[in-house]
């Protein structure tokens, strides 16, 4: 973690343009976000993609929502930093969290 | 399903206890297909029931989650018990289930508005920790065929995701 720090303010300091844009997936297996914490940049894309044949979101209290058809994918372009704590609204008992660099 | 059982399903209905509490015998595979498919189809009834009387957004959309989900869950246990060449055996578990369920709906039907959904969630919350204490200590347990358990282990996750659900409903009724 100190690295990666020393790293963006190297970064910073030369000027260097950051690294590209990621997708990231996560996959849905009855009812597990796997990974269940996943470390981004803003600018990545998160890409669910649901295995199960049940409906599921990507919920944050008081935040976004994403819907996750059953047997289908769905992404959402991370705009914030920060760490944030997401669930299923349909099965609060699926957790996941993305930890998001500026 | 001997005298003992029926004995033993009696006392405990007597005392209040889940109509799955009879563990006198333990169950077959046949019979533990056919008591999920039941537990399946007893709360797509009661969510029909909620979707065709509620007026209130939240249990309205709760109840089309529980139909959504109940009914992907016995499409996948008709699937497996066809693959496994499995024919569902009626027992008195599914026979007290469905007893109860029905009183339980009578019950339902009788009210209206804010006591309807009231009862309904309640119910929910209810029905939903009863099946995953009978998931957890009788039927998974009790499973022999490897790919029955996974489905009742998937299928006790979604049974603890709906009561969580309903538990968040129940607290926006209040």
């Amino acid at each position: 973690m100190q690295n990666h720090h020393l790293w963006i303010a190297l970064t910073l300091a030369v000027g260097i343009v950051p690294a590209q844009a990621e997708t990231i997936q996560v996959t849905i297996d009855r009812l597990v976000f796997s990974p269940a914490t996943v470390e981004a940049k803003v600018g990545d894309t998160i890409e669910w993609v649901n295995k199960d044949v049940f409906a599921h979101t990507a919920t944050v209290k008081g935040g976004w929502e994403v819907m996750i058809p059953p047997k289908k994918s769905a992404s959402l372009t991370l705009k914030t930093a920060g760490p944030v704590d997401y669930f299923c609204r349909f099965h609060p008992n699926m957790k996941g969290r993305l930890v998001v660099a500026p | 399903m001997s005298i003992r059982h029926t004995a033993a399903l009696a006392a405990l209905l007597l005392l209040g206890t889940a109509p799955f509490a009879q563990a006198a015998d333990k169950p077959t595979d046949p019979q533990i297909a056919h008591i999920a498919y039941t537990a399946g189809v007893i709360d797509i009834e009661a969510a029909k029931l909620a979707i065709d009387k509620s007026k209130n957004k939240e249990v309205v959309d709760f109840a089309k989650d529980m139909v959504r989900d109940h009914e992907a869950v016995n499409v996948q246990a008709l699937d497996l018990v066809k693959k496994l060449k499995v024919t569902p055996e009626d027992n008195p578990t599914s026979k007290a289930l469905t007893k109860a369920a029905t009183e339980e709906r009578a019950k339902l039907a009788k009210l209206h508005g804010a006591a309807f959904d009231k009862a309904y969630v309640d119910n929910e919350v209810a029905y939903h920790k009863q099946v995953n204490g009978a998931l957890e200590t009788l039927l998974i347990p009790s499973a022999q065929n490897a790919e029955l358990k996974s489905l009742l282990e998937t299928g006790l996750k979604i049974f603890q995701g709906h009561e969580q659900h309903a538990e968040h409903v129940a607290g926006m009724l209040k």
